[in-house]
């Protein structure tokens, strides 16, 4: 029996350089500096063009044609092919994109956009008023798959006087109508004419107007997008963008390391924790953060006892400690709110200030609301119930820990909370369309125009709509309607300063926290402005560079 | 024999049409469809917009009719378009009237799947075989107790981890696999045999991964398959006549030990189309795995039906296949059966 025991030995031994493989694996975190002896990165070099980006995402855009495939893997794709009609600049201003000007006419019910002159395709044809009528007709049609129809179907008249002017007459006066065109891609009629846009191989082989331009798709790896040689706004100076799909974030982490991928979005650890420990990465890699347009709240079910009692909502406010969130959940990375608009901007109240961490006051707000703990089992109750309430959130860690740290300070003014995490789906189809829910932690991610007529006006109630909290103040409401009529930005802004203090008062929703957007990029990628500008860091990325000095050697192709 | 297999295939209609059937009002059960994902919760997205959608999906109709418009078009083999995916095919690809060809999502993902599961799959039965037949044979000697502990690390080791550590220490610290992926950039430019070994090295780790978490259960069968069979009469006997001891292992024990073998690789063919969500996440695999998993989160209906059918057609066909060559393998069954 000769071969049975070789086997055996053979096997003992690969049983022993297995487990010293594990070893190596786990230990020796300062082998890998074979990077040390690459170029030095911090080396300043003038503007070049050429080179290849390469990142990281998530997800794989289901198509880019962004008014259809709706998730933000697509639009940040199509973002870099397509333009719209305005764009909002570094400071968060609407400037033109493709219109070089635009009127309002004194009624404000009109707005003429005039085209820049010889705008292009990708394909060399003429991008015209033809084009953007084109884009309103299929965005508002019947049969196209889009959610986002909607604010376009507020468009009475849509007219083109000539080549270069494209002229939307409203019903009635409709502020956010500028913001909605700076979202709108423009999509070219002269390829997409005969076609149903539903499934159109035009989604997944794109003519933009825009930077870049797809070169290579290959499904669940890679987009690959080159300069477009025509593009009209100018020429970006990285030649090749690489957009890599990598589900997991740990491991698109380990490419970022092996120097695999230029850039990734990160994770509060891995930002404050994992790179300021790693002075091998830090070394070559640079960290960014930006304020985003999102804030992540506690909403009540108004319509439930006792959140409908204005005392109650205060003294919870005061109750819970939101430095405490942004410190524990964020690492630190994220801002207070006091309204719901980006901080900094235009439109967020410089006046308004967080309700601050105040126990004693919560408790004596609870004792006005009628609250005592009569029975001495630390829970306050009225009329011999007890005060406990159930939150709800989905299967999201940051909103689950912010849960867990909301249940603590409210148990301290003896407010008994129950936490309950769910899919999605269910959250949604189960509870909030029902209303059958004390109250919920969420967040949104909103445009950059002030109006949030669908989440607060007493009109948007009904289930699907987005007042699902069943915020009803008519004072508010009034702003609401006067926001959308305004056109004038300084009057407008005083509308919502008034709508944000009203807001905070009432306090209907409990602002948590605002979390920066978080990313790494490598230095070999210059030209990006640090610290982020109002629009964040990605407002320039066509005048991003790679020194030629930098580039990967496998990826010198041109 | 025809006959036999004529009735078998004969009944796998209504076992289809039963499958299909529970899947799909299954499917109906989970709260939610395409229009509320969580990207979808969006004030720019009205309620009005999303009726619309459903209404253009059918999804305002009643389950039943749903299922009813469903097999019409399975009749024609028609496995439907993905709603999340931009009305891609879901199973095979087509051509536009302008000669566009887009390819189907089963189609491309089906492949890469089935390839790294079938290269794990001859991963372990090589290894499998080996180690259980040398636990038999050194049964309860130091060599068994380190082959089943090993195994056993193996089954108990959280894949994920080591998926993560060996990508760590293969592919940053030592640069020699790649961590990721299919296929490296500039894949197309490489002559065949790098380009074969590129594809190989992404190919590695994930076969690995899955081929040390599968070694327990074939090593332990066919272990204990060993060594009931080395405790049977006609072992004794074969010994008794003085016949050469490799014979009686090779030629007689093992061939009837590897008997159940057939049937778990039958069972396991519905496996070899299934991906593991992890590992394919992990290895930014686009395989079916991750392509299931995200059609269940998005209710991607089509998808998830297509799916669940090809499954359950492949799982049929796996039993039918296990059973023939058992009758092929084993006389005691084929006169049995046949």
């Amino acid at each position: 029996m000769m071969m049975p025991t070789k086997t055996t030995r053979l096997i003992q031994l690969w049983l022993v350089s297995f487990s010293v493989t594990l070893i190596s694996a786990c230990g020796s975190t300062d082998e890998g500096d074979k990077q040390t002896s690459g170029p030095d990165f911090n080396m300043a070099y003038p503007p070049s063009a050429g080179g290849t980006m390469v990142d990281a995402m998530t997800g794989e855009p289901s198509g880019l044609i962004a008014m259809i495939a709706g998730e933000s893997a697509a639009s940040a794709i199509a973002g870099n092919i397509f333009n719209s009609l305005l764009k909002y600049d570094k400071n968060l201003d609407l400037s033109g994109e493709l219109a070089q000007s635009w009127d309002v006419s004194s009624d404000q019910r009109t707005i003429t956009f005039h085209l820049k002159p010889n705008l292009k395709w990708a394909d060399h044809q003429p991008l015209t008023s033809a084009d953007v009528m084109f884009t309103w007709l299929k965005v508002t049609d019947e049969n196209t798959r889009t959610p986002y129809g909607s604010d376009f179907k507020l468009v009475s008249k849509a007219e083109t006087p000539d080549a270069q002017t494209f002229k939307v007459t409203y019903a009635a006066p409709y502020a956010p109508a500028l913001d909605t065109w700076a979202g709108l891609h423009i999509l070219p009629k002269h390829l997409l004419k005969d076609q149903d846009i539903n499934n159109s191989a035009f989604a997944r082989n794109p003519v933009g107007s825009h930077y870049y331009k797809l070169t290579e798709w290959k499904n669940g790896q890679y987009l690959k997008l080159s300069r477009n040689k025509n593009a009209s706004q100018g020429q970006a100076k990285i030649d090749h963008l690489l957009s890599r799909i990598i589900p997991d974030k740990a491991a698109q982490f380990l490419e970022l390391s092996a120097d695999n991928i230029d850039s990734m979005g990160l994770n509060p650890i891995q930002y404050a924790r994992i790179f300021p420990s790693r002075a091998d990465l830090t070394k070559n890699i640079g960290l960014y953060k930006e304020l985003g347009n999102s804030y992540s709240y506690m909403g009540f079910n108004l319509k439930r006892k006792p959140f409908d009692d204005v005392r109650v909502r205060q003294a919870i406010n005061y109750a819970i400690d939101k430095q405490e969130i942004i410190d524990g959940v964020l690492l630190g990375l994220g801002e207070p709110v006091a309204s719901p608009y980006k901080p900094g901007t235009r439109w967020s109240n410089p006046s308004l200030k967080p309700y601050p961490y105040n126990p004693s006051k919560a408790r004596a707000l609870l004792r006005e609301a009628g609250y005592a703990d009569t029975d001495g089992d630390g829970i306050l109750d009225k009329d011999g119930k007890p005060f406990s309430f159930e939150i709800l959130t989905n299967q999201n860690k940051e909103r689950e820990m912010t849960a867990v740290l909301i249940q603590r300070r409210l148990k301290e003014v003896g407010i008994e909370v129950n936490i309950r995490v769910l899919e999605w789906a269910s959250f949604l189809g189960r509870f909030i369309k029902p209303k059958q829910f004390d109250a919920v932690i969420l967040g949104w991610s909103l445009s950059l125009d002030p109006d949030q007529y669908g989440i607060w006006h007493s009109s948007q109630q009904a289930p699907g709509q987005f007042n699902f909290i069943s915020y009803n103040n008519p004072q508010a409401d009034k702003l609401l309607e006067a926001g959308r009529l305004e056109l004038n930005p300084e009057k407008r802004m005083q509308i919502y300063h008034a709508f944000s203090k009203i807001l905070l008062d009432d306090s209907p929703v409990i602002y948590l926290s605002a979390g920066y957007g978080l990313s790494a990029i490598h230095k070999r990628v210059k030209g990006i402005s640090n610290p982020a500008p109002a629009a964040g860091i990605g407002h320039n990325t066509y005048e991003w560079h790679i020194p030629k000095a930098y580039y990967r050697n496998e990826m010198n192709d041109q | 024999m025809a006959s036999y297999l004529l009735k078998r295939i004969f009944w796998m209609v209504p076992l289809l049409v039963g499958i299909s059937l529970i899947s799909f009002f299954i499917m109906h059960l989970a709260p939610g469809d395409i229009t509320t994902s969580e990207a979808s919760f969006n004030p720019k997205a009205s309620e009005e917009s999303r009726q619309k959608l459903r209404a253009l999906y059918n999804l305002d109709k009643p389950v039943i009719v749903q299922y009813g418009l469903w097999v019409k078009r399975m009749a024609n083999l028609d496995f439907g378009t993905s709603f999340a995916s931009h009305q891609r095919p879901v199973f095979w690809q087509t051509t536009d009237k302008d000669g566009n060809v887009t390819l189907g999502m089963i189609q491309e993902a089906l492949p890469i799947t089935l390839l790294i599961n079938v290269l794990s799959l001859l991963l372990i039965i090589g290894i499998a075989l080996p180690l259980g037949v040398v636990s038999a044979l050194k049964q309860n000697q130091l060599a068994d107790r380190s082959i089943t502990m090993f195994v056993f690390i193996g089954f108990a080791i959280p894949g994920f981890w080591l998926a993560l550590m060996l990508m760590y220490w293969s592919g940053v610290q030592h640069s020699w696999l790649p961590i990721s992926g299919l296929e490296s950039m500039g894949h197309e430019s490489l002559a065949w045999p790098a380009r074969l070994w590129d594809t190989l090295s992404h190919l590695i780790l994930p076969v690995f991964i899955s081929g040390i978490t599968g070694l327990a259960g074939i090593s332990l069968f066919v272990r204990n398959g060993m060594l009931d069979v080395l405790h049977q009469d006609y072992i004794t006997t074969a010994r008794a006549k003085g016949l050469n001891e490799n014979k009686i292992i090779y030629g007689h024990a093992l061939r009837n030990a590897l008997l159940p073998l057939i049937t778990i690789f039958g069972l396991s063919i519905p496996g070899l189309i299934g991906g593991s969500v992890i590992a394919e996440s992990i290895f930014a695999i686009p395989g079916m795995g991750k392509l299931f998993y995200d059609a269940v989160l998005m209710r991607d209906f089509p998808v998830i039906m297509g799916i669940l059918t090809i499954g359950a057609m492949l799982t049929m066909l796996g039993n039918l296949l296990a059973d023939i060559s058992y009758a092929w393998a084993d006389p005691r069954v084929r006169r049995g059966v046949m």
